[in-house]
């Protein structure tokens, strides 16, 4: 009897501390995610439109999650010198320029989480450390 | 019975009161002069109000454009530029919705002055009215002389914007949009950046259209 009340109260530890662990991680996300969507509103809203629908031929939309999928580790590169040439967004081609945008790593950090968890799209966080190491390796 | 239809007289009465006093008569922008001129006999005083002067610019077709190629048409007159990235991808989106709403009513035109003429060249400019997905003779995208650009945008279109607000210089950056009748008098202007300015908008050009013959008089 006693091992099987300490049995349960060690269980319930392990499983309390894997929910708050959870939610760390939940919590984290969420400050991105909020903090991204004001910068979406004053730095993108603009081009690709409130529920990221881009604008006709002009603007591609942020809807395509194949292409975000293979272009993760490119996004915060593409956000610090801008984008150029032609690019396939949900077999559509796009050939005209995003300027640069003059962000903070954080904010890129901040914007990319957003983008990559709207409009449909479900790919997760993305870090400042991850953006800070992306940066790196711009070509 | 007799009351029945008593009542639907009440009600009838009602509502064609209430039609009458929403009938909607939009403003004319622009200075006026009275003019009184004799008719059969009689004096007849008229108010004649500023129109816009003629213009020539070119389309994306590559067509000349005057001010007589919109006769007969209620028109939206508005200035932008292909390559700006803040307010016109913004102000293109809004515009859409007004051209899918009236691009197939005979009697109406969206003209977009550039105000980089430099850069866009009619090419530059057939290319971008593709790619909004622009098609035929409802919308152009016109170029010219920066200046005569300028003089029509200040003088002319923008004048009512100046007035409401004195600070000087920046209208035509300020991305309005502005409704001309088909007398070509000024009947409003719209912050083209505003999707609820944009959908009074809709709304107005909706009331022009009705407005009947004897207003147009001039
Ligand atoms: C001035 C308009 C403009 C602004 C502002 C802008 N973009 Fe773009 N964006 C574009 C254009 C145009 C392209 C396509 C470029 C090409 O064809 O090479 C693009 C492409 C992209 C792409 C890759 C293609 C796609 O659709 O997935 C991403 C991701 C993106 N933008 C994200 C952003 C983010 C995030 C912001 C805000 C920080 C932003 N953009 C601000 C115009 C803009």
């Amino acid at each position: 009897m006693k091992y099987k009340v300490a049995g349960l109260i060690s269980l319930l530890a392990v499983l309390i501390s894997i929910v708050s662990c959870e939610s760390e991680a939940d919590l984290d996300f969420k400050r991105y995610y909020s903090a991204g969507s004001e910068v979406y509103q004053t730095h993108c809203q603009n081009c690709h439109g409130a529920k990221g629908d881009g604008l006709s031929a002009l603007i591609p939309p942020l809807t395509d999650s194949l292409y975000l999928k293979n272009n993760q580790s490119n996004l915060a590169c593409y956000l610090r010198s801008g984008l150029t040439g032609t690019i396939t967004i949900h077999g559509k081609t796009f050939d005209d320029k995003m300027p640069a945008a003059d962000l903070a790593p954080m904010e890129m950090a901040q914007v990319l989480t957003y983008i990559n968890n709207s409009f449909g799209n479900k790919l997760g966080v993305i870090t400042i450390d991850r953006v800070n190491a992306d940066l790196k390796s711009c070509k | 019975m007799k009351k029945l239809a008593f009542g639907l007289l009440i009600v009838a009465a009602i509502s064609a009161c209430k039609s009458n006093s929403d009938k909607k008569y939009l403003p004319i922008y622009g200075s006026k002069q009275a003019v009184t001129k004799t008719v059969d006999g009689k004096n007849v005083t008229d108010t004649i109000y500023q129109t816009i002067p003629n213009f020539k610019f070119v389309n994306q077709y590559g067509d000349t454009v005057t001010k007589k190629n919109l006769d007969g048409d209620i028109y939206i007159a508005d200035f932008f530029f292909t390559t700006c990235p803040s307010i016109c991808p913004i102000m293109a989106r809004n515009m859409l919705k007004v051209y899918n709403t009236f691009k197939n009513t005979g009697d109406f035109k969206i003209i977009s002055h550039t105000i980089d003429p430099k850069h866009d060249s009619v090419p530059v400019l057939k290319k971008y009215a593709d790619k909004l997905g622009v098609t035929g003779s409802t919308w152009w995208f016109l170029q010219g002389k920066k200046e005569d650009t300028y003089s029509l945008a200040e003088n002319n279109y923008l004048v009512l914007v100046k007035k409401d607000n004195s600070a000087a210089g920046g209208y035509i950056h300020a991305g309005y949009f502005v409704l001309v009748d088909k007398q070509k008098r000024v009947r409003g202007a719209y912050n083209g950046t505003d999707p609820k300015e944009v959908d009074q908008l809709i709304e107005d050009i909706k009331t022009l259209q009705t407005e009947p013959d004897e207003m147009i008089a001039q």
